[in-house]
């Protein structure tokens, strides 16, 4: 879990529902595979998903292995007010990746 | 004496279960199992759920699916929470996405693995506790999982 690409669009008018789409890459392994030799290959995979606007969260999203890898998210927002948009993954490790974006409400 | 008919009859068994890996798919009772652990076993309703996803999955590994409930999204009327199944993953939990007034609008868009040929469910709880479901039907061809 390293990188991560979220669109969020710059301008809205108040009150608009905005579309924001979110992708992190990471291989979603699922622990169900197993490899040449037979061994199982163990579970590895981003479990959890939020969306904060402004530091109140207004989408959350919780994955199982069958999540695709790279796992690829787009959902809907209010916009409230000028602010600031927080994505952030939480891997099973308890790892966290958070990514930001300026919104301008007016 | 093992002539051919009795030979046939015997491997015949043999060749179906050795084809079904151990462990890959779920029981149809693991979906009732999640849907009472999430929702208290409250009874479903049909309608207000549309779930779309290709008719035809090319690759199993990767398959975008896309949930719209049916909803105002106010404070008085909204969607809390959507979960996603499909009975006949190994594990048939998909993913759960938690809304509320704030989301504006009850659509989420994500990819998914299917690894066979099945019915995916989605069910959408209200704020009032009923639950809606929606179902779409994908056929795959080359399954998730076996692929190494």
């Amino acid at each position: 879990m390293d990188r991560a690409r979220i669109s969020v669009p710059a301008t809205a008018q108040p009150g608009e529902v905005i579309e924001l789409r979110a992708m992190v890459q990471h291989p979603m392994e699922t622990g169900f595979r197993v490899d040449s030799i037979g061994r199982r290959i163990p579970r590895d995979i981003v479990t959890a998903f939020a969306c904060l606007y402004n530091g109140e969260v207004v989408f959350e999203a919780a994955f199982f292995p069958a999540v695709a890898a790279n796992p690829f998210l787009t959902f809907h927002t209010v916009a409230t007010e000028t602010g600031t948009l927080e994505f952030r993954w939480t891997h099973q490790d308890g790892e966290t990746l958070s990514e930001f974006a300026e919104i301008t409400v007016a | 004496m093992i002539n051919r008919r009795t030979f046939i009859q015997a491997t015949a068994g043999l060749a179906t279960v050795s084809l079904v890996p151990a462990q890959s798919m779920a029981t149809p009772g693991a979906v009732q199992t999640s849907l009472d652990a999430l929702f208290d076993g409250r009874p479903l309703q049909a309608g207000r759920v549309t779930l779309s996803l290709p008719p035809i999955a090319e690759n199993g590994n990767s398959v975008s699916l896309e949930v719209d409930v049916d909803s105002p999204m106010t404070a008085e009327d909204h969607v809390r929470r959507i979960a996603i199944f499909a009975e006949r993953n190994p594990l048939p939990d998909v993913a759960r996405f938690t809304l509320g007034p704030r989301a504006g609008r009850a659509r989420v868009a994500t990819r998914v693995r299917l690894s066979d040929t099945q019915t995916i469910l989605a069910v959408a709880e209200m704020n009032d506790g009923r639950l809606f479901t929606g179902t779409a039907e994908t056929v795959v061809t080359l399954a998730a999982c076996i692929i190494l």
